[in-house]
């Protein structure tokens, strides 16, 4: 199937110097939910940016829908909606007001019954004519949310979505993701909360210094990268790892009743018969054990971490 | 063409104009109604005629243009600032708009409201001093003319502008002063010799000698000049902002 979204070679340097993005190639599949994870600065608004035709991009090629997004800009940004990070408002504008903007600028014509339910499902319809300024911070999110919305788009992008935006509001957000993608909507969202990509995402790419390290089915690779870990809850408490068993990736609980052993789940030797074995002879005794698969947090820290060692920045 | 576009964002300039309406209309009718009761009715009186026009009839279209210019550029000067200043460009320039569309709203939108103004003040005029209208044809183009000419300055000063202050000193130094010197209360015949060629350099000149020519038939230059000075000048900033667009700057990072 053609992706929704394809980048080919892109490239960005800002007139700053800065190489924003080094040759990015990235397919988005139609109907998923595409998570970009980065820490702060590594590329992921940039890209986004380029995508929805804000930024000029440096060299390489964008298609959305099949249509390029320098010379088919027409085709390609009617397809998309955005949802930046910062909360860009018009203050003295009633909701209802810019809505109503935001669907005619995508070149719709007026549809009030379609922009009425869509203020329904955020909860803002109570608040149409208000002035935006009145409005909270979770609200104003909100109405960026119906303005990228308010034209049907095929994909929507989420720039850092939930930045500072509380419990009550995540969830309905997240019942709205979910939603959108049942009717066949792309999402795109970039976070570096990795809870919010573990929860939402088919797919995550990971990306780093303006490159994309890594791009995976989300449980691909949680299994590939995913360590997993052993706990034994000791019947007598240690007061130290055994000088036998220090060859062992182990790990004992300050008050001495918990022993970890962390172990990759894909090697064929995962080594627990073994310990366990040893720790038979070495009279250790255990009351429980349970296994434990690692986050994709821990995964990510991990992967970014790896990186820094890997181009020497870390001593 | 997308032109639901090009009318939103006509309709959404506009309705800021009709929610601030006392600082869009008012503020200009009152300032100008003040410069009839002391330069028309107050001294006017006692002033010779100029042009074989009386005083108060003379600033007529001197006034209207001085207004026309400051309010077309500060309208779309802001216009176009505003939403670099919010951040709620990012909507514009992610939009399917071509950049010609986004030019027709917000520098039609903004000569719209000057347009409207400047016939305010025709009108507020007409209750102070009286006078008829020579050339009512001409008079709408030059009106027109010159509202569109500056309302794409005061675009090209809202797109420039990194900050509030720039966009207030170029209407202020340069635009407020040339509109002066360059015979809104006066005729340039009435200057010494030199400073009637030095003048012939503001280019404000040709738009109110030309404006004032289809008032009342008279004029400092030919109308002719002050057409083609003005359509030279629209031509100028149609390129500028064509290569604004083209590069992206101040837009596009």
């Amino acid at each position: 199937m053609q992706p929704v979204i394809s980048i080919r070679q892109l490239t960005k340097t800002y007139a700053s110097g800065h190489p924003a993005l080094q040759p990015i190639d990235l397919d988005i599949h139609k109907g998923e939910i595409f998570a970009l994870l980065g820490p702060n600065g590594a590329g992921k608004t940039t890209l986004i940016s380029i995508v929805c035709g804000i930024v000029n991009p440096g060299s390489g090629q964008v298609l959305v829908g099949g249509h390029d997004i320098v010379r088919d800009y027409r085709a390609a940004r009617g397809m998309i909606g955005l949802v930046p990070q910062e909360l860009f408002n018009d203050a003295f504008e009633s909701v209802w007001a810019t809505v109503r903007f935001s669907r005619g600028l995508f070149g719709k014509p007026r549809n009030d019954a379609f922009l009425e339910q869509l203020l329904r499902d955020l909860s803002l319809w109570e608040k149409r004519d208000a002035r935006i300024f009145e409005l909270s911070g979770g609200m104003k999110r909100r109405v960026m949310i119906a303005k990228a919305l308010s034209h049907e788009p095929q994909i929507l992008f989420l720039d850092e979505p939930t930045a500072g935006v509380d419990v009550e509001l995540r969830r309905d957000m997240w019942e709205m993701v979910r939603g959108l993608r049942e009717r066949g909507v792309t999402i795109i969202l970039t976070t570096h909360y990795i809870e919010e990509a573990e929860e939402m995402a088919d797919r995550i790419g990971v990306i780093r210094q303006g490159q994309l390290v890594l791009v995976q089915d989300k449980a691909t690779l949680m299994q590939q990268l995913g360590k997993k870990q052993l706990s034994l809850q000791l019947q007598h408490p240690l007061a130290a790892i055994p000088a036998e068993l220090a060859s062992y990736p182990l790990e004992l609980s300050e008050d001495g009743q918990e022993l970890v052993y962390t172990f990759d789940a894909q090697q064929e030797h995962t080594g627990i018969a073994e310990l366990l074995k040893r720790l038979a002879e070495h009279d250790i005794d255990f009351k429980d054990l349970q296994t434990r698969q690692s986050s994709l947090e821990e995964i990510f820290v991990s992967l970014v971490h790896s990186h820094d060692v890997a181009n020497g920045e870390h001593a | 063409m997308n032109l639901y576009a090009i009318r939103a964002i006509y309709q959404f300039e506009l309705a800021r104009a009709w929610r601030t309406l006392m600082q869009s209309l008012a503020t200009p009718v009152i300032t100008t109604s003040l410069y009839f009761v002391v330069f028309g009715s107050a001294i006017g009186p006692n002033m010779a005629q100029v042009q074989g026009v009386s005083y108060g009839a003379f600033i007529v279209p001197g006034l209207i243009m001085l207004t026309l210019l400051t309010e077309s550029i500060s309208n779309a000067a802001f216009g176009i600032y505003m939403p670099r200043y919010s951040g709620t460009i990012y909507e514009v320039l992610s939009a399917p708009v071509s950049f010609f569309e986004i030019l027709l709203g917000y520098v039609g939108a903004a000569a719209t409201k000057s347009i409207v103004l400047g016939l305010v003040i025709l009108v507020t005029a007409r209750l102070f001093v009286s006078f008829e209208i020579a050339h009512p044809l001409w008079m709408v183009l030059f009106l027109v003319l010159t509202a569109v000419t500056f309302s794409l300055f005061g675009f090209i000063i809202g797109i420039w502008a990194e900050g509030w202050e720039k966009l207030h000193i170029v209407p202020a130094l340069i635009v407020t002063p040339l509109a002066f010197l360059g015979g809104s209360f006066y005729s340039i015949s009435m200057l010494p010799p030199l400073w009637q060629k030095i003048t012939l350099l503001n280019p404000v000149v040709y738009l109110i000698s030309g404006f004032r020519w289809s008032f009342y038939g008279v004029s400092d230059v030919s109308p002719w000049i002050s057409l083609g000075m003005t359509l030279g000048f629209l031509v100028v900033c149609l390129i500028v902002v064509w290569l604004i667009f083209r590069t992206g700057y101040r837009l596009k990072s």
